[in-house]
This record gives structure tokens, C-alpha cells and sequence, in this order.
């Protein structure tokens, strides 16, 4: 089962990249990265890391997107281009029909070659979960954590430096 | 009291990361330029005087649970560092003042950088090398773009920005891919696997695709002549010394530690890109009228010397390569340092040699200043950079390495055109419209003439860098793991 998983997700993630970066519309192309996001937490899911999955979908596939489509709406929209097409039931049905076929067909296909990883359904003792993470980041990787803060705290001070008026220059 | 200690241990990086925050914070509450100033050399002095005497003294070791080395290259990278940042910020004070540009939010984004550079140089860990690299770029390409109001300005910090962003996805997949292979990314960790799959060669290659980029090696250096030359002066100068010092200590530890299984395969890749690195350098800085642009090339070019240390791969080699980073960073620094006061007193972006004409007369001392920079950077003896050039030739020649030796003398013989071309303008050129130089201020020409004296004094006497350098590896302090 894990390993069907892996083969429909693996799909849905190449496929809806390759959907991304051929798509005309900006919308679509950003609309179409938010699915390949969800499929990446999917992956996660899959390697029993449940927290990184729910940061990937919150930060993601919910902020980053969002601000993503907020710069597209307000920047250069042609008049004539639709904003979204109306959702046609017809095409969103064969698209999770065609998904599903293309994912079984592959998956099949591969078992036959013999070349699908094996995935063994054991979960690798809590890696994931809150408090492990929480344990590593505070222990083993407190250096990269407290660097981080510095790299964070640099990014808004150079934004700043960047986004401010000229006329801020005090002279001596 | 483990992280006291190793907090202790990392004294350096932790008076200049609160240093920054202090800066910041001043800045929020509107104070004077010239206290903000003050205030970032303070902070910076008192790093640099631990950094001396942990280059002197600190004991070999790793710290915060592995992440982190302490001793050896480490306090050498992190004091080449921050010497750098210390004169960096004289001169980028006066500079930007000169220019208009004094932005209060420079200084914590330049001791920002530093703690990056410094967490790079001493990294042991593939996350913190990580970290380190993204703290240090980002504060860069934010640094990059102070003088937004020209077009060059804009265009390099934008340039620098794109491609470096590029060159990060390259990094992350190398780590990824060789996570992937060896299931740790602790250095030594990865220097203890011996089996080659394709997974590991990719993982290696994607990491040195992603340094190159950073240490601008032909043919990832597309970026390097537009972004030296469309930042500010003094900031050129940081990047192509204090970021390249700190990629290439943390190249060299990985090199050393992690990938010693790879060493052949990465000498015939070093040999190759040392080669191209040095020749397109040498050759299209030859043609350049712009002296920024210029010392943009030049810098190319001494990253393929750089390279050839790293050909070598002996700790011969690796001796070479950290004595040659101490001496480019001297000289290089004072360079950039004369053009930005030449360029203060015409226009930004005015750097065309013609302008030169005549000026070695105007402010006697800054011209033999530049006079003696561009000899060090030459290879002129008795000059640090001679120095520098031999310890790494010669290293290459015991490690057999005649044909690139070759074409590494010959294209340092030709770079001597295009510098002592400067200084024919300089001294036996006529100018023809009359320049007023204003004098420099005194901490901007003694902090010149500091870098200038300690070029000459490596230059003449290098047996005690030198002797300090090589105890680093042929002790047991840098242990290869067989």
C-alpha cells in the first residue's frame, strides 16, 4: 500500500511541476504550485514526518502561496487574460480520472521491471513528531538554530536598507 | 557548563552577532552616524583581539555538539575574517559618506555578514556550512545594492541576488544527495564513507558547483565583473576578500574532512577549472579601461591560483592556499581601499583608467599606496603576494602538477601588464582636466598604510605564518579519517 502511495504521489508531485512550469497563465502556474506543495507533504507524511508535513501545507501551501498570488494579482495582469477560469466539473473529474489511471499504470509497469523501492511499512521511531524535533533543534543543533535567528533579523535589516527613502541619509 | 565552554570557545562570532543586534537597535533609536560607527569598531576591536589570540592559543576541537570547530583553520579563517570586516568598516564609513550613501543600517548588515563568514570558516556540520552561507549572502546582496539610485547599482545587487539564489539550490541539493549517500552531515562522518554511488559523485558535484559559484571559479564567474563593479567600493572589496577567505577555509575543511575519498577525482576537477579560472582572468583583465572592473578580473584570476593550492590537495597545498588568503586579503582590501578614495572624489561609478592620469602626484602617499598593492597583487617580490603565489607553485609541484604550474607562472607573468598599466597612468601620464583630490582623513590613509606595511611584512619575513599554518596539519589537529 505505502508503495502504491508512493508511486500516485510521485506522479501527482512531477506531474503538477511540469503543469507548473508549462502553464501560460501565471494564476494557474501559481495555483498549480500549491498542489505540487501538498504533494510534498505528502512525501513527508510518507517518511512518518507529520510535523514537517503540517509546516509545508501552513507555510507553503497557505502563506508563501498566497503572497505569491497577491504579487500576481496586483502586478502586470493582462486586461483580457481571466483571472481563474470557471471550474469545469467535467475536466476536474477526468484529471483526477487520468491522475489515478497514470499512477496505477506506473505503478504496475514498475513492479513488473522490478525497479519500485522497497518501502517497508515500520515507522522509524518518532523522528517526526514535535517533541524529537524540538529535542534536536534545542540540543544538537542549537549553533544552526541561533544562526538562523541572525540570518532572519540580517534579511529584514536589509530589506529595510533597501526599501527605505533616499533622503534617510544623515551626513556628518 | 558544556556550552559556557563552548560558547567561550566562540567568542569571536558571539561579540560580533551581539555587536549587530546593539547596532540595530541603535539605529531604531535614531542615533548619530558616527556613534553607530563608533560603537560597530568597538565591537569589532574587541573580536579581533579574541580572534588573535585564539589563532595564537585556542585548542583543536569541535564545539556545539559537533557543529562547530575550534582551533587550527577555524581561528584562522575566523581571524582573517574579522581583520578584514575591521578595515572594511574605516573605510566604508568614509566611503559612504563620501558618496551620500550612509545608510545607519549598513553596519549591522556588515557585522551580520561577518558572524555568516565566521560560522562558514568554522563549520564542521553541511547545516551550519549551510547557514553560514546564506547569513553571509544575504546581508551581501542586501549590501550590494547600497547606491540604488544608478542603474550599475541596482543591476549588480539584482544580479547577485538571481544567480546566487541559483547557485543555493545547487548547494541544497549537494547536501541533500549526499545525505542521501553516506546518512550523516557531519564532515568527518562523510569522510568515513569509501563507496561510490552515483548518488555520492552527484552530491559531491552539485557541492562544488555551488562553491565555485560563491568563489567566483571560471566558468560559474558570469557574475563577479558587473556585481564588483556596480557595488560600492569598499564593499567590493569585502566580498572578494572576507567572503572568498570564509568560502574557501570552509572548501578547504571539507575538502580535507569530508571528501577525502574523492581527493583524486576532485584534483583533475581542481586542476581544469584552476586552469580556464586563471587564464580567462588574466587575459580579459588585461582589455578592461575600468580599474574596478579591472580588480573584478583580477580577482578571478587569483581564485585560480587559490585553486591550484587546492589541486595539490597536500597539506603542503592547504598551507599555501590559507598563507595566500591572509596576503590577498591584505593587499586587496588596500587596493579597493586607494580606487574608493579616488572614486570619492570624482563620481561613483567613475573609474575609467584615463582618470587616473597624473594623479600618483596629487596625494603622494595613496599613490605609492596603490603602488605597492598592485605589485603585492602582481607577485612582485618582496611582497606578500610573491610569497603567496610561490608556497602555492611550489606545492603544486610536489604534488606533480608541472603543466598547470606552467600555465600558472605564465599567466601571472602576463597579469603584470595590466597592473603596472595602472601605475603608468598613475606616475607618466599627463592629466587633462585638473582633479582636486581632497586629503584623506588620517584613520583612512594609517589604516592604508597599516595593510600596506603588513603586506611587506609578510612579504619579507612569512616564516612565522607560515610555520603557525603548517602546525595546523601536520599535527594531529586536523585528523583524516582513513
Amino acid at each position: 500500500m505505502e508503495t502504491f502511495f508512493f508511486v500516485f504521489i510521485s506522479t501527482l508531485a512531477i506531474g503538477t511541476a511540469l503543469a507548473m512550469v508549462i502553464s501560460k497563465n501565471t494564476v494557474n502556474s501559481a495555483l498549480f504550485m500549491v498542489l505540487h506543495m501538498l504533494s510534498v507533504a505528502g512525501f513527508y507524511t510518507l517518511l512518518n514526518a507529520q510535523f514537517l508535513a503540517v509546516i509545508q501545507i501552513l507555510v507553503y501551501a497557505g502563506a508563501i502561496m498566497v503572497l505569491f498570488l497577491f504579487v500576481i494579482m496586483l502586478l502586470n495582469l493582462d486586461e483580457d487574460e481571466k483571472v481563474v477560469s470557471k471550474i469545469d466539473f467535467k475536466q476536474l473529474i477526468s484529471f483526477t480520472l487520468a491522475l489515478v489511471v497514470l499512477a496505477q499504470l506506473l505503478y504496475i509497469t514498475g513492479n513488473y521491471a522490478g525497479v519500485l523501492p522497497e518501502l517497508t511499512g515500520e515507522p522509524i521511531a518518532a523522528v517526526g513528531t514535535v517533541e524529537a524535533i524540538g529535542d534536536e533543534l534545542f540540543t544538537t543543533f542549537l549553533l544552526p538554530f541561533e544562526v538562523t535567528a541572525i540570518l532572519l533579523t540580517a534579511a529584514v535589516v536589509g530589506a529595510m536598507l533597501l526599501a527605505q527613502k533616499t533622503s534617510n541619509v544623515i551626513d556628518e | 557548563m558544556e556550552i559556557l565552554n563552548d560558547l567561550l570557545n566562540y567568542l569571536p562570532a558571539a561579540i560580533v552577532a551581539v555587536g549587530g543586534l546593539v547596532v540595530m537597535m541603535m539605529d531604531g533609536y535614531k542615533a548619530k552616524s558616527r556613534l553607530i560607527y563608533q560603537t560597530t569598531m568597538f565591537f569589532l576591536a574587541g573580536a579581533l583581539v579574541i580572534a588573535t589570540y585564539d589563532l595564537l592559543y585556542q585548542e583543536v576541537g569541535t564545539l556545539f555538539s559537533d557543529m562547530a570547530a575550534s582551533g587550527s583553520t577555524a581561528a584562522f579563517g575566523t581571524f582573517i575574517v574579522v581583520f578584514g570586516t575591521f578595515f572594511t568598516v574605516i573605510l566604508t564609513h568614509d566611503y559612504l559618506i563620501g558618496v551620500k550613501h550612509n545608510y545607519p543600517q549598513v553596519y549591522p548588515l556588515l557585522m551580520f555578514c561577518t558572524v555568516g563568514m565566521i560560522v562558514l570558516a568554522t563549520a564542521n556540520d553541511l547545516v551550519t556550512v549551510f547557514i553560514g552561507l546564506e547569513t553571509m549572502s544575504i546581508s551581501l546582496y542586501a549590501l550590494a545594492g547600497i547606491i540604488r539610485d544608478k542603474q550599475l547599482g541596482v543591476e549588480s545587487a539584482l544580479k547577485y541576488f538571481i544567480l546566487g539564489a541559483f547557485s543555493t539550490g545547487f548547494f541544497l541539493y549537494g547536501i541533500a544527495l549526499l545525505y542521501g549517500a553516506t546518512g550523516s552531515t557531519n564532515l568527518s562522518e562523510i569522510g568515513a564513507y569509501t563507496d561510490g554511488s552515483m548518488i555520492y559523485w552527484g552530491g559531491v558535484s552539485m557541492l562544488l558547483v555551488a562553491f565555485f559559484f560563491k568563489i567566483s571559479a571560471v566558468p560559474f564567474h558570469m557574475w563577479t565583473p558587473d556585481v564588483y563593479t556596480g557595488s560600492p567600493t569598499t564593499i567590493t572589496a569585502y566580498m572578494s576578500t572576507a567572503s572568498k577567505t570564509a568560502a574557501i577555509v570552509a572548501l578547504v575543511l571539507i575538502l580535507e574532512r569530508a571528501l577525502p575519498y574523492a581527493a583524486d577525482q576532485i584534483t583533475s576537477t581542481m586542476a581544469i577549472i584552476a586552469i580556464m579560472t586563471m587564464v580567462l582572468g588574466n587575459t580579459v583583465a588585461m582589455v578592461q579601461d575600468n580599474v574596478k572592473r579591472m580588480l573584478a578580473y583580477s580577482s578571478i584570476a587569483h581564485v585560480g591560483y587559490l585553486l591550484v593550492g587546492l589541486a595539490a590537495g597536500t597539506d603542503l597545498g592547504f598551507t599555501a592556499v590559507l598563507y595566500y588568503l591572509l596576503a590577498y586579503s591584505l593587499m586587496n582590501i588596500g587596493a579597493f581601499g586607494v580606487v574608493a578614495y579616488y572614486e570619492k572624489n570624482h563620481d561613483v561609478h567613475f573609474n575609467n583608467i584615463e582618470s587616473y592620469a597624473g594623479l600618483g602626484y596629487k596625494q603622494p602617499l595613496m599613490g605609492i599606496l596603490l603602488s605597492v598593492f598592485l605589485l603585492s597583487l602582481a607577485g612582485i617580490p618582496p611582497l606578500a603576494g610573491f610569497i603567496g603565489k610561490y608556497l602555492v607553485f611550489a606545492a603544486a609541484v610536489e604534488a606533480g602538477l608541472i603543466n598547470l604550474v606552467i600555465i600558472g607562472v605564465l599567466a601571472s607573468a602576463a597579469s603584470a601588464y595590466f597592473y603596472l598599466r595602472v601605475m603608468v597612468y598613475l606616475y607618466f601620464k599627463e592629466s587633462k582636466e585638473p582633479v582636486k583630490l581632497m586629503k584623506p582623513l588620517r584613520v583612512y590613509s594609517f589604516s592604508l598604510v597599516v595593510l600596506a606595511v603588513l603586506t611587506l611584512y609578510f612579504g619579507i619575513l612569512p616564516a612565522g605564518i607560515t610555520e603557525l599554518i603548517a602546525s595546523y596539519f601536520s599535527g594531529n589537529g586536523l585528523a583524516i579519517v582513513p
